[in-house]
């Protein structure tokens, strides 16, 4: 097929553009013509605020990098200098703290959604994909990022966390020499976390983020009853019935979702900024020094669970593929759900009681990833881990075992 | 199911244990940093300047800025504060040498911008109180809160000598709730200083709160705005909210 050029037949200066550029186009496929569920709820706030954090994010670091200096020796004094000569240089910097915080919570929840609903089920499974690659470059985002205030919990968290690669057999040594430039954090490891938490691996979420767009506009959303919109359309008009344009409806409803998720934020920033030493650990007040370890090397509250399940396995070549395989699994969902229906609301008891012990074990995962190592704690990370993985595992027959109700036709929803 | 409710008991206090290991070990004293106590800094600049700023910088601080937030004359401040510098705009810096300060006390004494941050500002409180003699250190005291520190009592002059009161020949030993979180302080005055218990309090107390400013100058500022940006939100949520309801009146 075809491109032809302004298909809405605008005219004027933006029929001159529409012309030349899709625009109108654009306008229309993305905001106003695109239709989306009517019954959307609350978890369907997070993609939106998703998007909101991440250009907090981009704004704020680039200011952070206007007065930032990425060498080894200065850092630590830079980071402290910005936030008091430079005029609201301490709200950019717990804007941009807080808010790589946000951007976990708010993927959490964002991917819980797709969880619940099945949004990963046919034909979304790349909608999911390019979600669960999101996700990967987001870690490595926010890990590169932690280590650039060069305090000492930064120098530790990342000595430790560069030394798994050293677990692997043979070239382990090596890797861990060429990740960091040199034989210790140093230097040379900050130069090169800069780099890529500033240019590379932002660029690349980004174009992942349109990926990620563009793959779902060319589906359309799921809903919270799982059931395909695009098959009850209006003869003459050929719109979704249980469809609404994006916009107004869905923007005017997400600002009043961004209202609330800011007076929290915000909240956050303005009156406690350190998080009581969740966000901004104490260890991290001290400059890094190479001969004092922190009493705890805790890793960020959002790595606990894969931290806490790398500490579960005995042994450290197994716990490393252990902590990777729980992220790479994510991206198998789409095809280990078997499910004759799409969203929890229609599934058995088997898929109610399995999401209900993957989300207790993920949320004392992430406890016990945070606190130092107990014997107690060992043990629930063990049980949370298999509880993990059997989740995923164990998909394809729980849920084809289990009696599953009928979807309606027509999506569920009460005018309000 | 006697198993599962030990387990359960065993989860619930291993959750609870690190509520009181957070602090490291209990601490003897409660302490408040007042943020919004302009006059107390500005005592407490005053203390620091005197006792403290010898040997410890603030490197990250400005006479100047610290002038301005505390409301202190330029000509005060030149007068009573500013002891190794001239600008205003210079940086707080310690006239001792780094090289020479870590041979006589094994390490050089730290910089002192953020140490409530660090450490938090009722660490640093109990830090300043809890100096006692101990003959077996080179200074001739110790400290209960940081043992074996190197410092040596710079406030002894004001605060007086105190001894650690031995705990078992109290008697309270015995009663097997030895926590520690309870403890009441266990220092006895032997020889008073040139401030009461009460002074030397508040003494303390004045300089933990400069401190504290220090280690954030912009707190107050941020707070404040803080409220302002919260009433916005507030009202900015409530017209986004009928907004929407508007909007959605015809989706049935």
């Amino acid at each position: 097929m075809a491109i032809v050029p302004n298909p809405h037949k605008t005219t004027g200066l933006l029929g001159w553009i529409d012309d030349r550029f899709p625009l109108t186009k654009l306008y229309k496929d993305h905001l106003s013509e695109y239709y989306a569920p009517k019954n959307f709820n609350f978890w369907y706030y997070f993609g939106s605020l998703a998007l909101l954090v991440l250009v907090n994010q981009l704004l704020t670091g680039i200011w952070l990098v206007m007065h930032y200096k990425p060498e080894a020796s200065i850092a630590w004094d830079s980071v402290e200098a910005l936030m008091r000569d430079v005029p609201y240089g301490d709200l950019l910097r717990y804007l941009h703290s807080t808010g790589a915080s946000a951007f976990f919570v708010v993927v959490f929840l964002h991917m819980y959604r797709g969880l619940l609903y099945g949004s990963y089920r046919k034909p979304r499974e790349l909608v999911w994909l390019f979600g669960a690659l999101i996700f990967l470059v987001l870690m490595a985002e926010a890990f590169a990022g932690y280590v650039l205030p060069w305090g000492n919990m930064s120098y530790w968290g990342a000595s430790v966390i560069i030394n798994l690669f050293g677990a692997i057999p043979v070239i382990g040594n090596d890797l861990v020499i060429w990740i960091q430039g040199d034989y210790f954090p140093s230097d040379a490891t900050l130069g090169r976390l800069f780099s890529l938490h500033v240019i590379f691996l932002p660029f690349v979420l980004v174009a992942l983020v349109v990926a990620h767009l563009i793959a779902l506009h060319e589906v359309g959303s799921n809903n919270p009853d799982g059931v395909e919109i695009k098959k009850h359309k209006d003869p003459k008009t050929g719109i979704p019935l249980d469809g609404i344009p994006f916009h107004p409806y869905y923007t005017v409803k997400d600002v009043v979702g961004v209202g609330v998720f800011l007076i929290i934020f915000l909240g956050i920033v303005f009156f406690a900024p350190d998080g009581g030493g969740w966000l901004l650990e104490k260890p991290n007040f001290t400059p890094a020094n190479p001969m004092a370890t922190p009493e705890h090397i805790t890793p960020a509250w959002y790595f606990g669970s894969f931290y806490a399940m790398l500490r579960a396995v005995p042994d450290k070549l197994l716990g490393v593929l252990t902590m990777g395989a729980a992220v790479v699994i994510i991206f198998f969902v789409p095809w280990l759900d078997r499910s004759p229906v799409k969203s929890i609301r229609y599934k058995g008891m088997l898929s109610k009681i399995a999401l209900t012990l993957f989300t207790i074990s993920f949320v004392l995962l992430s406890y016990y990833g945070m606190q130092p190592p107990t014997p107690v704690g060992t043990w629930v990370s063990r049980v949370g881990t298999v509880i993990y993985f059997a989740y995923f595992l164990l998909m394809p027959w729980y849920t084809r075992a289990e009696k599953t109700k009928t979807e309606p036709e027509r999506v569920t929803h009460a005018a309000h | 199911m006697q198993r599962i409710k030990t387990f359960l008991i065993a989860v619930a206090l291993s959750a609870a244990a690190p509520a009181y290991a957070a602090g490291g070990h209990a601490l003897t004293y409660k302490f408040e940093p007042d943020s919004g106590n302009i006059q107390s800094a500005q005592r407490g600049a005053r203390n620091f300047m005197n006792y403290c700023s010898g040997c410890h910088s603030m490197k990250h601080l400005r006479y100047g800025r610290l002038a301005k937030d505390l409301n202190i004359p330029e000509d005060l401040l030149k007068a009573n504060l500013m002891f190794t510098s001239e600008k205003p705009g210079d940086h707080i810096i310690s006239s001792m040498p780094a090289m020479e300060a870590a041979k006589w006390f094994g390490q050089p004494p730290p910089d002192l911008t953020v140490e409530t941050r660090m450490r938090g500002p009722a660490w640093v409180y109990n830090f300043l109180m809890t100096f006692y003699v101990d003959g077996a250190k080179p200074a001739g005291v110790n400290n209960l809160t940081l043992p074996g520190a190197s410092m040596p009592h710079v406030l002894m002059d004001l605060q007086g000598v105190q001894v650690k009161v031995d705990e078992k020949a109290e008697g309270h030993g015995e009663e097997g709730h030895g926590g520690g979180h309870h403890a009441g302080p266990k220092f006895e005055l032997v020889q008073p200083g040139k401030l009461n218990p009460e002074e030397y309090k508040k003494f303390v107390t004045d300089t933990v709160n400069f401190m504290h400013y220090a280690a954030e100058p912009g707190r107050n500022a941020r707070i404040s705005l803080g409220y302002k940006v919260m009433l916005f939100l507030f009202l900015f949520t409530i017209l986004a909210y009928l907004m929407k309801k508007e909007w959605w009146k015809d989706v049935h």
